[in-house]
Parts: C-alpha cells; sequence; structure tokens
C-alpha cells in the first residue's frame, strides 16, 4: 500500500497571516433526510455532535461535522479512522435512504491564523465576514476567486478553508497573494 | 451588482455565486405534442422589461435550484422562492403587486 500524502503536503506561507496545509483530513460527504433520527445517530457515533442546523459547523480540531446544504452534511474525522468510521456509518445508515462517501483524498484543507484571517479570506469569497455577520460555529460555501471553496472559523483569529483536491495549488497561490506582506486592508 | 437570498442556505448571495437558468415555470411539451407547442417550449421566451420569473442555482454553494422574481429595468428584487412549486406563491405576487400595480407576466398578474 503506498502512503497517502496530502496535496501540499504541509505547504505553509508566513505573510499578514500564517498559511498552513494541514495534511490528510477525513471526510465523509452525507447526503439523506437531516431530520431522520437514525441519520442523526449515525453522526452522533461518528462525531459525537448532533446533526448541525442551517450553516452550521461544529468541529473540535479534525472531528465534527459540518452543514453543506438541506440534505447534505460533511462529516470530519480523523483520516486513519475514516474507513472505520465510513463502514460503522454505512451499517447504521443501511435500511434508510441516506450516501454515506468517503471523499478525503478528493479534498485539500488549508488554515489561516492571524489577526488579519478575515481580511485574507475576505478579499477571495464574496461573503460578508465582519464580526456580526460571520462567527466561529458557521460554515460558508462559497468561492474562492474561480473555484468553489467552504470555509469556518476554528477561532476568532482561524479559520479553516476546504476546496478540491486538484483546486488545492490553485487556493494555495491564491492564499499566499491574500496574505503577502503589507497587503492589510484594515476594513475588519 | 444582483444579490438573491438562497431560501435554502439563507445566505445573501452576490450574482458571482449563482448560475442563472432562464425563465421560470415553463411547462414542458415532450413526446406527443404538436409541432407548434415543442416549438414554443423550446423557442419562446418572455423579454419583459419590468417584472420577470426566473430559475437560479446556488452554485458556488448549497448547490440547489431556486425561483427568484425581479425588475429586469431596476434589478429590484421581489423575493426567491423553492423550486418545488409549478407557480409563483401568493405572497410573492402580493409583495409584487405592492410596488408594482397591475404588473402582468404571462397568465399571472
Amino acid at each position: 500500500m503506498s502512503e497517502p500524502i496530502s496535496a501540499l503536503n504541509h505547504a505553509s506561507y508566513e505573510g499578514i497571516v500564517k498559511v498552513e496545509e494541514c495534511g490528510l483530513q477525513g471526510m465523509i460527504t452525507l447526503r439523506g433526510d437531516l431530520s431522520d433520527k437514525v441519520l442523526a445517530k449515525a453522526v452522533k457515533d461518528a462525531t459525537s455532535q448532533k446533526v448541525p442546523g442551517q450553516r452550521e459547523a461544529l468541529v473540535n480540531g479534525d472531528t465534527g461535522v459540518c452543514w453543506m446544504s438541506t440534505d447534505e452534511l460533511l462529516v470530519l474525522v480523523p483520516y486513519a479512522e475514516v474507513e472505520a468510521k465510513l463502514a460503522a456509518m454505512a451499517n447504521a445508515l443501511s435500511g434508510t435512504h441516506a450516501l454515506a462517501v468517503n471523499v478525503s483524498d478528493a479534498r485539500a484543507v488549508f488554515r489561516i491564523s492571524g489577526a488579519s484571517a478575515r481580511e485574507a479570506v475576505g478579499k477571495l469569497a464574496p461573503v460578508e465576514l465582519s464580526t456580526e455577520a460571520f462567527q466561529p460555529g458557521q460554515i460558508r460555501r462559497s468561492r474562492l476567486a474561480q473555484v468553489a471553496g467552504a470555509f469556518w472559523m476554528d477561532d476568532a483569529e482561524t479559520f479553516r478553508v476546504v476546496c478540491f483536491r486538484s483546486a488545492a495549488d490553485y487556493v494555495f497561490k491564491l492564499l499566499k497573494v491574500a496574505a503577502q506582506p503589507g497587503s492589510e486592508v484594515g476594513f475588519y | 451588482m444582483l444579490i438573491l437570498n438562497c431560501p435554502y442556505c439563507g445566505v445573501d448571495a452576490e450574482e458571482t455565486e449563482l448560475a442563472a437558468g432562464g425563465e421560470a415555470h415553463l411547462k414542458r411539451f415532450g413526446p406527443g405534442s404538436s409541432e407548434d407547442e415543442f416549438h414554443d417550449y423550446l423557442f419562446m421566451r418572455e423579454n419583459p422589461k419590468g417584472v420577470h420569473f426566473e430559475r437560479w442555482r446556488h452554485s458556488n454553494g448549497c448547490g440547489k435550484w431556486f425561483h427568484a422574481a425581479r425588475c429586469t429595468q431596476t434589478l429590484e428584487v421581489f423575493g426567491t422562492y423553492s423550486a418545488q412549486t409549478t407557480e409563483p406563491p401568493k405572497e410573492i405576487r402580493e409583495a409584487i403587486s405592492a410596488k408594482r400595480p397591475g404588473w402582468a407576466w404571462r397568465e399571472y398578474e
């Protein structure tokens, strides 16, 4: 078995904020009826979190669950556990109209940390990122310049950005430009 | 810049996050229909100056289709609503009537 390596293998850049590729992250796309009790229990067993409400992200480190749409969740688990968690989930959902798929190797994850983190992300996504509008615990699916991406905040100065693995290099370059020294805007 | 509220994820999404899907509430004429009906279904579209109903997709977001009622002249948005409907809901039509008395679009007014 070959050794799995993340898209940019922990590349990092330090500017007005620190941009890091987070390495491997287990991710399961779960689609189904989000009000279903069986589905809620499967999510609870995998992540010990409840089913998130609209645009909620209940994430603790590399485990958690994010609301992606009215019938889709993104379940985050440690990369090493993804196969076991997925099997348990598929087993629990076998009698339900639901679908769980391992998408870990189709994605890349970045961490943006620093006092200007809101600015760096705000330069790339058409999203209101003021402290009143966007807070830790929320997720937003949007675009990062020309590619789709989603992000949430781990704390007041840290963003986590998820994009497709095929676009990882593009997104990293975008984030590097957004984090260039001297490029603070001072808006947020 | 057009800003539409996605009825599924509740965000005010601006135009570049969305994909336009053309005129709303089309009735499909497929196999078994007359040539005239099929022609009209394929090619004949409303092109109003004023109130218009459209389909949009929140493509860089939740990925869901929804409907929007807006004015093509002023870009004023009267409201957005679920895709699971075959005609504009009552509250949307009332919202338009409040701002554009006497409006008409296809068979709706």
